[in-house]
């Protein structure tokens, strides 16, 4: 008699996430989606601030290489009580600096269960969905959630007039009287 | 009993919120469950507190309490896990009430137009007219909702 084949069973694949705290509240990154996690002390002296900025929660830009980031305060974002950003984070694809207190733990997850259509507002954008690790629920974040195309147009406008200034400064200091 | 009369009959589950009693289509109801932690995170939605993880299943907690007796519960002694639909989407959410449920078998009295939204119909039981309540209508979900229709299946994650 042939034994029996060995079922297939098809192990759910996994994905590294970054559990990190925003105002003391738990959330979890793909950490594929995670460029550079930096100190807040080292943007010292690259950031530059965003004078007239008509997004509350982005008051400074880092420059790295030839992209601009827009440093938003994840807990102006998400509505948290306000608290000391030690660490920030440069995610991919989106010009994001993201301002977190700190990283709790990378670990992996292997189900995202989309977010119940009963959550119906600006938290669609910000979520990819929930996932649950010991026996608690972490909200995963959508790395392109926290700057929309309107507050990316606002800001990029608010930067470029910026610019201009600058220049307009510095020719009208050079010219010859 | 006739048998028209026995065709109009239908299951129902009341709940408690407070001092008064609702109804809803026992067909709706998923389970009863003690209460347990609400997992609460940032969002904008005001009518849900959370989620419950029930089962390995992550279910939104909407407190129905305050627009249907205006306040909200003091005191919680189960969820009661409802199915709710959105076209052939199902969803369970978990709404907390503050007493013993009971399953009954009544007539249904249909709504009227000057009816609340959230009101699916009437039946009449122990001397009350209770009202059965029309989740779709009591519960947020995308009627509410921006154009966004971003996965709501549990999914295997992409690595």
């Amino acid at each position: 008699m042939q034994p029996a084949p060995a079922s297939k069973v098809r192990a759910p694949r996994a994905e590294q996430i970054i559990l990190f705290r925003v105002g003391g509240q738990l959330f979890a990154i793909s950490s594929a989606s995670v460029q550079e996690v930096r100190s807040v002390d080292s943007l010292t002296g690259m950031s530059q601030e965003v004078p007239r900025s008509t997004v509350r929660k982005v008051r400074h830009t880092v420059r790295r290489g030839d992209s601009t980031h827009y440093v938003v305060n994840g807990t102006v974002h998400f509505g948290l009580p306000a608290a000391a950003a030690s660490l920030v984070f440069f995610l991919r694809h989106t010009p994001t600096a993201l301002l977190i207190d700190g990283i709790e733990k990378m670990t992996s997850m292997t189900q995202l269960q989309g977010l119940p259509q009963a959550f119906c507002h600006e938290e669609r954008d910000w979520y990819r969905g929930l996932t649950a690790l010991d026996q608690s629920v972490v909200p995963v974040v959508r790395p392109e959630g926290f700057l929309s195309v309107e507050e990316l147009t606002l800001l990029d406008t608010a930067v470029q007039e910026e610019a201009g200034k600058s220049q307009d400064g510095a020719a009208e200091a050079g010219a010859p009287e | 009993m006739s048998i028209v009369t026995e065709i109009a009959l239908e299951s129902f589950v009341l709940l408690r919120l407070g001092e008064r009693r609702f109804a809803l289509k026992a067909n709706q109801i998923a389970e009863l469950v003690a209460p347990s932690r609400v997992f609460r995170f940032p969002h904008h939605t005001a009518a849900l507190e959370g989620v419950l993880l029930r089962r390995g299943r992550i279910v939104p907690v909407c407190d129905v309490s305050e627009r249907l007796v205006g306040k909200k519960l003091t005191m919680r002694r189960f969820y009661l896990i409802a199915n709710r639909f959105w076209g052939s989407h199902r969803e369970s959410v978990a709404l907390p009430v503050s007493g013993d449920c009971e399953l009954i078998t009544a007539e249904m009295t249909p709504r009227s137009e000057s009816d609340s939204p959230h009101v699916a119909g009437w039946l009449s039981h122990g001397g009350d007219v209770i009202e059965i309540l029309n989740l779709e209508a009591l519960t947020p979900g995308p009627h509410a909702a921006r154009s966004n229709t971003a996965g709501f299946q549990p999914v295997e994650v992409r690595a």
